[in-house]
């Protein structure tokens, strides 16, 4: 009987596997297992409503607690690349490979381009949703905005003002008035990147 | 003899080191003849009393020497000793002597105190003054009674613990925490209490009338990992704050498992088996006594809270509610037999969050400070109380039965932990390496509430008790000393990771928190419920809901970004002015920024600047004039670490802190004179006493620039998120000493900086600045353009900083304090 489950299991496994195109591709890619491809594929089937096995900005935005996030829309963007209207499947699971625990014991393999869930790739997408204009810096404005949506309103422009000079004073090391991204990096060289910027589940 | 041996210590500056040492001898002998005095005394006391019960006392100060009933006229007694008078809390009053001067001998030797930690040192002493007094030949007073143990020496400990509790990586690291404590402490118990019941069933060893359920008790009393031997080992090896958390949250939560145990098999220990339903009931009982105490805890927390809401008039017990409720908190788990440690540490964690945001900053100082000092005599003095009691015996010493228990308990304490790491790493993001998993093995030490329990055993039903004291007291004594001891040079010869001393910048922040969205915003994309998600769904809630009821006034709405920031740039401006006088800031200070909120919040702990700034040579000289003058005096405070030192907060910087501070606010300064925006007034001479030691009379104010060179917004304007205010009274900063060798004192000094509330700006004269220091007074009319922000006279934070004048309102705002 168990087994009988377990076949079923590996069955429809298998079955939604070959559904998708390149599955093998991916997964080399991504390093993702294919259970995880699966649950991800069920997942985008499911916020993909009208089946038209691509996702636009709001079939991402029926998703309520997105909505309540402060950086949401932000983070809708990140799925998009420039230009494009919509995500398939391929580009919403290389973005979310990003959030990946790292795997410690991966040997380093040089011919290999670096894996999309180190700790670098983490905090260059995490970069990316700060600098939206995608000019390699986080300016002044840049940070302002985020601060403002983050901070809900509940702060005067001044108070407002007066962080984002801070935050840039004190990561800024070469004066330009702009983070860029190592000073980003730098600036985050005590916070445990794998840790907090991973989903467990994507193990 | 041991006074002969102490005075023959080789060191250098020998004068000091043997008058040290002399001190701490002659102490040790003094209190043990007074102590002997006083168990000497009252067997005679309560026989005189019952022969004097017989007749009538005519007044306390009569002469006890009444043979005849008839009375004679004596004369008057002008002066008499009646000891028994004040017995009891005089030799309480001797012990808590004894312990702190035990204390503060201690750090009179640094080199004695680095090799052996302070524990150690405790217990020897105990065990001198213990010996003393049974030299005299005089019975050693039962000290560590379970009674007072329970009640009065572990609550300030536990709730101290609790209170600072740092609770992110608690929470972070709580499955892996709950699996050391309830798993690891059970599998201690059955496995040390099995084996020994199986080698005590061995021919050969007189053990055999010790049963399975006696063993197992004793096993359930030994497992438990002690917080307060942990504590007070773990704070002097500064281990990283992973390692720590892990094994001091396992030594607090076992106590659940503990309590079910030691109630379990004492019940059954009399019927001598143990049923399935009786497992089960254990099951249930072990539920109840930790769900029962975290929430007996969690109710007065928010109790005390609430009631923290509205002490905005009487300031000065708020403190007192912090720990009337805390306590009671513990005693009423203790009522049901539920997990009171668990309810004390709910009952603190719970609490803080809105405590912290009602009470006034001498509030906050005061609770601290009691809670250490509470907690520190309560160690000192469980530590002396285990010498004391090892000495009064009575003791069943067998080899055979003591040296099976240390063994096993080490053997099992690894075997444990290498297994439970074993299972856990497969659920961590951040697996544990073999290094922690060895220092959490290696720091699971026993301690006095394994001796506490084991001492509260009935003597009826347990006639094999004094072999088991012995057996807890040489296991204690093995891992306090053994273990304690060699823990550091291990840690620092495996290299393993140190406590990080960094502060946490804005900018890690502002990121970590848009790092949490980022992390909230995928967890939901993915249709995960994941840990972001919970945590996100209980911090709306919080801010919706609870912060509205718990917290007084318009500060629930603060964001945690905001707090932050105040904070940052209030601890920066305070240090510009111990720094260096009326150094202008640049327009990212704290000018426009409302400071009402001054409030510490929980935050991580502070640490060095990390970016130094380039000097030139001019300026490189000033500066090493400074620090050579101020490091001289704070030598002798940065000898040794001790978690006693308020240091984790932001407002109580260390000195070097301080130092690099002022490094950079002299680069500011350099900027600043390149940017002519705003007067930059002359720095007062670098170390200039006054500058840094006058408190603040009362009177001399300065107004801000109005209108004339452009300036910057008024930075004594307070701006409020909703309502600002008009008017506001006048602030008064004391700048005492910051140099005083007493790191207690200047903590303090800067805590009042704290209690006014206010950012730097602008000052009118130097000469001003040298004696009177930074005194605020926001003038209605230099308020420039931001004037029509500020609406109504009620500033609620600054309110809040003012309202608590202290128990007393004059010294510290009148008399200079100079030289």
């Amino acid at each position: 009987m168990l087994l009988f489950c377990l076949s079923v299991e590996m069955g429809s496994t298998n079955s939604t596997l070959s559904k998708i195109p390149n599955v093998e591709e991916l997964m080399q890619e991504t390093g993702f297992t294919p259970a995880h491809i699966v649950r991800l594929y069920d997942r985008f089937e499911a916020l993909d409503k009208e089946k038209t096995g691509h996702l636009r900005p709001q079939d991402f935005g029926a998703i309520n607690r997105l909505a309540m996030n402060p950086i949401g829309d932000r983070i809708i963007g990140a799925f998009f690349s420039p230009g494009q209207e919509t995500v398939d499947f391929h580009s919403f699971v290389r973005i979310l490979a990003h959030f990946r625990p790292a795997d410690k014991n991966r040997p380093k393999d040089p011919s290999m381009p670096e894996p999309v869930n180190n700790r670098t790739s983490k905090l260059k997408f995490a970069f990316q949703l700060y600098d939206q204009d995608k000019d390699g810096k986080i300016s002044r404005a840049e940070l302002l905005q985020v601060l403002r949506s983050m901070l809900e309103m509940q702060v005067t422009e001044e108070q407002l003002e007066s962080i984002a000079d801070r935050t840039i004073q004190e990561a800024d090391l070469d004066k330009d008035d702009a983070i860029s991204f190592e000073e980003f990096r730098k600036s985050l060289e005590k916070v445990n990147i794998d840790h907090k910027m991973s989903i467990r589940f994507l193990r | 003899m041991s006074v002969r041996v102490a005075l023959q210590s080789p060191t250098g500056s020998r004068s000091f080191l043997e008058r040290g040492l002399l001190l701490l001898v002659i102490l040790i002998f003094l209190e043990g003849t007074v102590l002997t005095l006083g168990a000497a005394s009252s067997p005679d006391i309560s026989a005189r009393d019952n022969a004097g019960g017989l007749h009538d006392h005519q007044g306390i100060e009569g002469s006890y020497d009444r043979t005849n009933y008839t009375y004679t006229k004596k004369a008057f007694p002008v002066l008499s000793l009646d000891y028994h008078h004040i017995q009891v809390p005089f030799e309480i009053s001797l012990w808590v002597l004894l312990a702190s001067l035990m204390k503060l001998g201690f750090h009179l030797i640094p080199r004695l105190s680095s090799i052996v930690p302070e524990s150690c040192l405790l217990i020897v002493v105990g065990l001198l003054v213990g010996g003393l007094i049974k030299l005299a030949g005089e019975e050693v007073p039962p000290v560590l009674d379970s009674k007072l143990f329970f009640l009065c020496l572990l609550p300030p400990i536990i709730l101290d613990a609790g209170y600072f509790l740092p609770i992110r990586p608690f929470m972070e690291n709580i499955g892996t925490i709950l699996m050391f404590a309830v798993v690891g402490t059970l599998w201690n118990a059955f496995f040390v209490g099995g084996l020994l019941y199986a080698v005590c069933q061995i021919e050969g060893t007189n053990l055999s009338h010790v049963e399975l359920l006696p063993c197992l008790l004793f096993g359930s009393i030994i497992s438990a990992v002690d917080p307060v031997a942990v504590l007070a080992v773990f704070e002097e090896i500064h281990i990283n704050e992973l390692l720590h958390i892990l094994v001091f949250g396992e030594s607090l939560l076992n106590d659940a498992v503990t309590v079910v145990l030691y109630h379990l098999f004492e019940e059954y220990s009399g019927a001598g088996e143990v049923t399935p339903m009786d497992v089960v009931l254990g099951v249930i009982c072990f539920l109840i006594v930790s769900l029962g105490g975290i929430a007996v805890g969690a109710i007065y927390g928010i109790l005390a809270a609430f009631t923290s809401r509205f002490t905005s008039h009487t300031r000065v017990i708020e403190p007192l509610f912090v720990f009337v409720y805390s306590y009671m908190a513990y005693l009423s788990a203790e009522m049901f037999h539920l997990s009171g440690i668990m309810a004390l540490i709910a009952c603190g964690a719970v609490m803080r969050p809105y405590v912290e945001a009602n009470v006034s900053h001498k509030s906050h100082t005061t609770i601290k400070y009691f809670l250490k000092m509470w907690s520190s005599v309560s160690e000192t003095l469980i530590f002396i109380f285990l010498g004391v009691a090892t000495v009064a015996g009575p003791h069943a010493w067998n080899w055979t039965f003591v040296s099976v228990t240390v063994i096993l308990c080490l053997v099992s304490r690894v075997i444990g932990v290498v297994g439970l790491t074993f299972i856990i790493n497969k659920f961590r993001i951040v697996k544990l390496t073999t290094k922690d998993q060895f220092i959490v093995a290696y720091g699971g030490l026993r301690g006095a509430i394994a001796f506490s329990l084991g001492y509260l055993l009935d003597k009826d039903h347990f006639p094999m008790r004094t072999m088991f004291l012995t057996a807890i007291i040489t296991e204690i004594f093995f891992t306090v000393f053994v273990q304690g001891m060699t823990i550091k040079p291990l840690v620092d010869l495996l290299a393993v990771k140190k406590k990080q001393e960094a502060k946490r910048s804005i900018n890690e922040e502002i990121h970590t928190q848009f790092l949490d969205h980022l992390l909230t915003g995928i967890e939901d994309i993915c249709g995960h419920y994941g840990h972001h998600h919970w945590k996100d769904k209980l911090n709306r809630f919080n801010k919706k809901y609870i912060k509205k009821c718990l917290i007084a006034g318009e500060r629930y709405k603060e964001p945690q970004l905001i707090a932050f920031y105040h904070k940052m740039e209030f601890k920066q401006a305070i240090e510009l002015v111990e720094s260096g006088g009326g150094v202008k800031l640049p327009s990212a200070m704290p000018s426009q920024v409302s400071m009402q909120n001054i409030q510490p919040k929980k935050l991580p702990p502070p640490v060095a600047e990390r970016a130094l700034p380039q000097f030139t040579k001019g300026r490189e000289e000033e500066i090493r004039k400074i620090l050579r003058s101020n490091l001289q005096k704070t030598r002798q405070r940065l000898r040794s670490y001790n978690r006693h030192t308020l240091v984790a907060d932001p407002f109580e910087d260390g000195w070097n802190d301080f130092i690099l501070k002022k490094q950079r606010m002299i680069e500011l300064e350099k900027k600043m004179t390149e940017m002519s925006n705003y007067l930059t007034v002359p720095a007062a001479p670098p170390d200039s006493p006054t500058m840094c030691r006058a408190r603040l009379a009362s009177g001399s104010d300065f107004k801000a620039e109005k209108g004339g060179a452009k300036v910057i917004p008024d930075p004594n304007a307070f701006y409020n998120i909703k309502a600002s205010s008009d008017g506001i009274p006048t602030i008064q900063v004391d700048l005492a000493s910051p140099k005083s060798p007493d790191s207690v004192n200047m903590l303090d000094e800067f805590s009042k900086w704290g209690a006014t509330g206010q950012g730097l700006g602008q000052r009118e004269g130097a000469d001003r600045d040298e004696d009177q220091g930074l005194m605020m007074k926001p003038s209605s009319a230099g308020k420039g353009e931001k004037g029509e922000e500020e609406g109504g006279n009620k500033n609620p934070g600054l309110m809040r900083c003012l309202s608590d004048p202290g128990p007393s309102n004059e010294d510290e705002e009148d008399e200079p304090f100079l030289p």
